[in-house]
């Protein structure tokens, strides 16, 4: 049934989907797991907080995000960013973005407001008493908060953090939409150069299929590792 | 060393926890609180060292008033020591980082004077051979003995104890009522929230029983086992001491 398909086209275009189009998806993977973390951890303490203003502002920028498609939020933003970058930097004209720098943005904000959620659920699954305990031995609250709270949090979270990155490094293939050379961007334009659809896609489709398959299976392997002995 | 006075806490509106509590311990005494559950003892010894905010009254610590403190608070906790029902040791450090943790960040203390400290404290309570352990490897007995030596490598002035014993199994309290029987000799001044009256006999120098929110009695130990004024605290005690 493969009669007509050349899968010598994969083989040929190897070099560019993998060093222009895998680079830029795993890139863009790390950039918005480690910005998206640092910023959700943030917000999720700011929605945990006293302060009003503050849960107010945190509770309705995650409602927000996660209210609006992905795709709907990288359009929006990629058009909105050089008005954004004009008014913050009180320049006379919308700021040049680009759609690589715009994309990154994008799914950094996107996915802090995924991982403070996460975060928030593992800050609230410490037990009262851990944070009376640090309190007791004289800790302020930042000090409870990163030498008690935050790391039992994180090794709780861990392996949800590591899935929501596997569903991150699906998610980046929307990048399509700005005409992005990420893997399957890549992968697309082979197969409409070379007229060979179908054996791209299913070349695409193996390859996110292999790289998601391997890393849930270490996630499976990592949680049964740090689970901490209560 | 600690004065508390006319203490009132509400945790809503129309639930009174405290009611108009007044007591105090002295330099050296071990103080026992006791009464029936819900009674506010576990409350009452929270807010000696601020765990739990009180609405209206006074409470001291060494001179120093916890009820108005603010940026203090964190040093003054350092030099009040806590041992709590369910041990509450970081689960995520070691035995020996457990330890390490207040007197590092809090006190400032070199890593190698705050480990030699943590040794030294270990070795006190029977747990050397233990450092390198995660508390949930030790059985609870160990773990409330860890406790112990948690609060007391921060050189406290004074020391807390909020059931110490109540979370353990039977065959575990000794070891820990022998840790804290200790102390007491020692000269330490304790205020011990327990059941255990066998403790409470032996070491305490007097005796307060809660009820509903209330001090209903502050005595001597020899007048509170010998002759109990309230009825609620007869009643209280016929039943803890009936078996």
């Amino acid at each position: 049934m493969f009669a007509d398909f050349d899968f010598n086209v994969i083989w040929r275009s190897l070099p560019y989907l993998f060093r222009e189009g895998m680079t830029f998806t795993l890139t863009l993977t790390a950039i918005a797991t480690v910005g998206g973390l640092i910023l959700g951890t943030l917000v999720a303490l700011m929605r945990l907080s006293s302060n009003a203003v503050l849960s107010t502002f945190a509770a309705s920028y995650v409602n927000l995000m996660r209210s609006l498609p992905l795709v709907l939020v990288i359009f929006l933003f990629y058009f909105l960013m050089p008005y954004i970058g004009q008014w913050i930097l009180r320049a006379d004209a919308p700021v040049q973005v680009g759609a690589y720098t715009s994309t990154i943005i994008t799914f950094t904000l996107f996915e802090a407001a995924y991982f403070s959620e996460i975060m928030r659920a593992g800050i609230q699954s410490i037990p009262r008493g851990q944070v009376m305990a640090g309190y007791a031995i004289g800790l302020n609250y930042r000090e409870v908060t990163r030498h008690v709270v935050l790391p039992q949090a994180f090794r709780n979270m861990l392996p949800v953090i590591f899935t929501q990155t596997i569903v991150l490094f699906q998610d980046t293939s929307l990048v399509y939409v700005l005409s992005i050379t990420d893997f399957l961007g890549a992968a697309s334009k082979v197969a409409q150069r070379d007229g060979r659809l179908t054996e791209m896609y299913l070349f695409a489709a193996v390859v996110y299929f292999a790289i998601c398959f391997t890393a849930s299976f270490f996630v499976k392997r990592l949680q049964k590792r740090i689970s901490i002995i209560r | 060393m600690i004065t508390i006075e006319n203490v009132s806490k509400w945790y809503n509106p129309t639930f009174q926890v405290l009611k108009n509590c007044t007591t105090s311990v002295d330099k050296g005494e071990v103080v026992v609180v006791c009464g029936p559950s819900g009674s506010g003892k576990s409350t009452l010894i929270k807010t000696v060292n601020a765990l739990e905010p009180v609405q209206e009254g006074v409470i001291t610590v060494d001179g120093l008033t916890v009820t108005s403190m603010k940026k203090d608070l964190p040093k003054l906790r350092s030099r009040v020591g806590m041992v709590f029902q369910h041990f509450e040791l970081f689960p995520h450090l070691k035995i020996v980082d457990n330890l390490m943790l207040g007197q590092t960040i809090v006190l400032g203390r070199s890593d190698d004077a705050a480990k030699a400290k943590a040794m030294k404290m270990l070795e006190r309570v029977g747990l050397t051979a233990h450092a390198e352990k995660f508390p949930g490897q030790l059985s609870g007995g160990q773990q409330q003995r860890v406790a112990i030596a948690r609060a007391l490598v921060m050189d406290p002035i004074c020391m807390l104890f909020d059931e110490p014993t109540s979370a353990l199994d039977p065959e575990m309290i000794n070891e820990v009522l022998d840790v804290m029987v200790e102390l007491a000799k020692e000269g330490m001044t304790m205020m011990v929230v327990t059941h255990e009256m066998g403790f409470a006999k032996k070491v305490a120098n007097r005796v307060i029983f809660m009820d509903a929110g209330e001090i209903v009695e502050d005595a001597q130990k020899d007048d509170f086992f010998g002759s109990p004024r309230s009825e609620r605290a007869q009643q209280f005690l016929s039943k803890i001491l009936a078996h």
